[in-house]
């Protein structure tokens, strides 16, 4: 195996609003964005399951595993959990400038995280997010690295010798890849199932660092960050009402029933 | 004065309720059923540092202390009672032996308790009753290097689920009679008798233990020869007082949040019954008393980590909280409507969990004997 400084995997955590109290995310009108104040904030699922990736070639192998992460000053606790699960420090990268980040513009800033970092040999992200949805920030970024990037891995076997196997699913069924680090990969659920984190793990974490970098130590071009530097412009943003299609269908029972008839065969419910 | 769970207290329960949310639904359909506790997840317990939590980290535990174990127990209990049932009687198994036990019995009884590779129980209670432990019938006799004990233990959290059970037995008369013993169930002549059939906290295994002429190795004596009564005593009023309680009020959370939900959902009249003052009145009822219990064995706990004496306070949060879980469970009963006593509904299962509670470890009645010594003791002539 390759020796510690390049046994180095970074895993790309998101900090998101628990999905137990999204029926207390409402929708500022004025600003098109969503109200999370007072919603407590988890790991992006799926990046849990990135940071067992990690975690598990550490244990194997040996090296170090680094989260990284944007976001306000106000999610260190959340790194602090990936801490506590067994990664062995974290990047926050907080700035006021970064605010109103698109896809893009995130994977710009990630990029500057991970070349701040030094050398590495993977890049771990989710597949995507539970708020934003968008799975690009991974390509993005990998494409910002000049590094190859497999999205939808579901098997990763890393091997001594520089060698890793990959799975990773299409549509109709799985492609099996050999890849060379380093190299950016997002993965999707089926991959493992996240480790619990254990209080040996917690009293660990505390004294584990969090480095807090703004955009003064990564140097990002001001025109790739925060609302300017975002192609992605909001057109607009509603909240749907779901509610029940009601209708009266009046008349004879002999019409009723014809005209219920009719209607259930269109909607294809027999 | 500070009522704020630190930043590691409030991991430890985001820790614990993943865990309890993600791993014990699924089980408790057949603990229900069958009334046996899930051992395959007594491992991936331990794992997480639960089975440890008093342990020290120098017999494989995590020495967290009482409060982050009232952490842990309440959020157990949230997801289903007889879980911390169990490892509260487990803690009491590790704790009684860290207090009283030599190296070499802490060596080879508390890191498997810690690891999980067995569960912890203590057996104060014969069948002559609980409460009146000098008056217990089991007794113990040394011949040459072996004790050998004979009697019955009834009402054993634990019983059929550990490998070594810590056991109170009389080794001559009166108070100053009794002894702690660790029995291991395949020393001779240790049985196991019937597992109890209960209605309530049906997951966490309770049964009889029997001695017939079982065969003790001397060294397997816990703390002095006649300082049983000060083993019960000190583990039953701080370890087992204190884990009761906070099982008590992981039921009464899952109380609280049952009631709230179906009171928000429930739709009568064209709106939510949450609208409605007599169920208003009902949850503002159940919010106060769990904000009370919770303070009370919070307290408790904090002043057993603090190294004070927490016997009375541990008695006190004990009664309360176990009487208060059964009134918020019947409450959330009336709330639900005949949904209530439905099987698909979990309150009815909270109301059988939380009258279980009640005589366990000690009755209502036992703690106010402990109490009222306490509270008339200043006014003594």
């Amino acid at each position: 195996m390759a020796d510690k400084e390049m046994n180095r995997t970074i895993v790309c955590i998101k900090p998101v609003p628990d999905p137990k109290h999204w029926n207390k995310v409402s929708m500022d009108p004025d600003t098109q964005t969503l109200r999370r104040e007072g919603i407590p904030g988890i790991i992006n699922p799926l990046d849990k399951h990135a940071l067992e990736a990690a975690l598990s070639i550490r244990d194997a192998h040996g090296g170090e595993v680094v989260l990284l992460s944007m976001a306000p000053p106000f999610a260190a606790p959340i790194l602090r959990e990936g801490l506590a699960m067994g990664a062995d420090r974290a990047i926050l990268l907080s700035d006021p400038v970064f605010a109103g980040s698109d896809t893009l513009a995130t994977a710009h800033i990630l990029a500057a995280g991970c070349r701040w970092i030094g050398e590495f040999d993977l890049v771990l992200c989710g597949n995507m997010t539970i708020d934003g949805s968008t799975a690009q920030v991974c390509s993005q970024l990998a494409e910002l690295l000049d590094l190859p990037n497999v999205m939808h891995v579901t098997g990763l076997d890393r091997q001594a010798g520089d060698k890793m196997t990959i799975t990773q699913k299409i549509e109709h069924g799985h492609v099996r890849l050999e890849a060379k680090p380093p190299i950016v990969i997002s993965v999707r659920k089926e991959l493992n199932k996240p480790r619990y984190t254990s209080f040996t793990g917690i009293l660990a974490a505390e004294s584990k660092t969090i480095d807090v970098l703004s955009n003064k130590e990564l140097g990002v071009d001001p025109n790739h960050v925060g609302l300017n530097g975002s192609p992605t412009k909001m057109a607009g943003l509603e909240l749907r009402e779901f509610k029940r299609a009601r209708e009266r269908v009046g008349g004879s029972p002999e019409e009723i029933v014809q005209a219920l008839l009719e209607k259930i065969h269109r909607y294809g419910i027999i | 004065m500070d009522f704020k769970f630190s930043e590691r207290e409030e991991m430890l329960r985001k820790a614990v309720r993943e865990f309890a949310e993600n791993e014990i639904p699924p089980k408790m359909e057949a603990m229900e059923e069958t009334g046996e506790f899930p051992m395959e997840l007594l491992k991936p317990m331990a794992e997480v540092g639960i089975t440890g939590i008093l342990t020290p980290a120098e017999y494989g535990g995590v020495g967290l202390g009482y409060v982050a174990r009232t952490i842990v127990l309440e959020e157990l209990g949230r997801v289903c009672g007889a879980m911390p049932m169990a490892l509260q009687v487990h803690h009491m198994g590790c704790a009684v032996i860290n207090d009283f036990g030599t190296d070499a019995q802490k060596e080879k009884y508390l890191v498997p308790l810690a690891k999980g590779e067995t569960m912890g129980c203590v057996a104060v209670t014969d069948p002559t009753g609980g409460s009146d432990v000098v008056g217990m019938k089991t007794s113990a006799e040394l011949k040459g290097d072996k004790y050998i004990l004979n009697g019955r233990k009834c009402f054993i959290t634990n019983s059929h689920t550990s490998n070594y059970w810590v056991v109170i037995a009389k080794t001559a008369e009166g108070a100053k009679g009794l002894s702690a013993f660790i029995v291991d169930k395949e020393a001779p002549g240790a049985k196991l008798g019937r597992k109890e059939n209960k209605f309530g906290l049906r997951g966490a295994n309770t049964g009889e233990l029997a001695f017939d002429n079982c065969e003790v190795p001397k060294e397997n004596l816990l703390g002095q020869e006649g300082g049983g009564l000060a083993v019960a005593i000190k583990t039953i009023s701080e370890t087992g007082r204190t884990g009761m309680a906070a099982t008590a009020l992981g039921i009464l959370t899952a109380v609280y949040e049952e009631a709230g939900k179906f009171a928000t959902e429930r739709v009568l009249y064209g709106k939510p019954i949450s609208t409605l003052q007599a169920i208003q009145f009902y949850m503002a009822e159940i919010y106060t008393q769990l904000e009370i219990c919770r303070l009370l064995c919070y307290r408790a706990s904090w002043l057993k980590d603090q190294g004070m004496r927490c016997d009375n306070e541990g008695a006190m949060a004990k009664y309360y909280t176990c009487e208060a879980a059964v009134n918020a469970a019947k409450k959330a009963i009336e709330i639900h409507g005949s949904y209530g006593i439905m099987k698909e509904y979990a309150v009815q299962r909270l109301l059988r969990d939380a009258v279980v509670t009640v005589p366990s470890g000690g009755t209502a009645e036992i703690a106010k004997v402990v109490l009222a010594r306490a509270a008339l003791a200043p006014f003594k002539k």
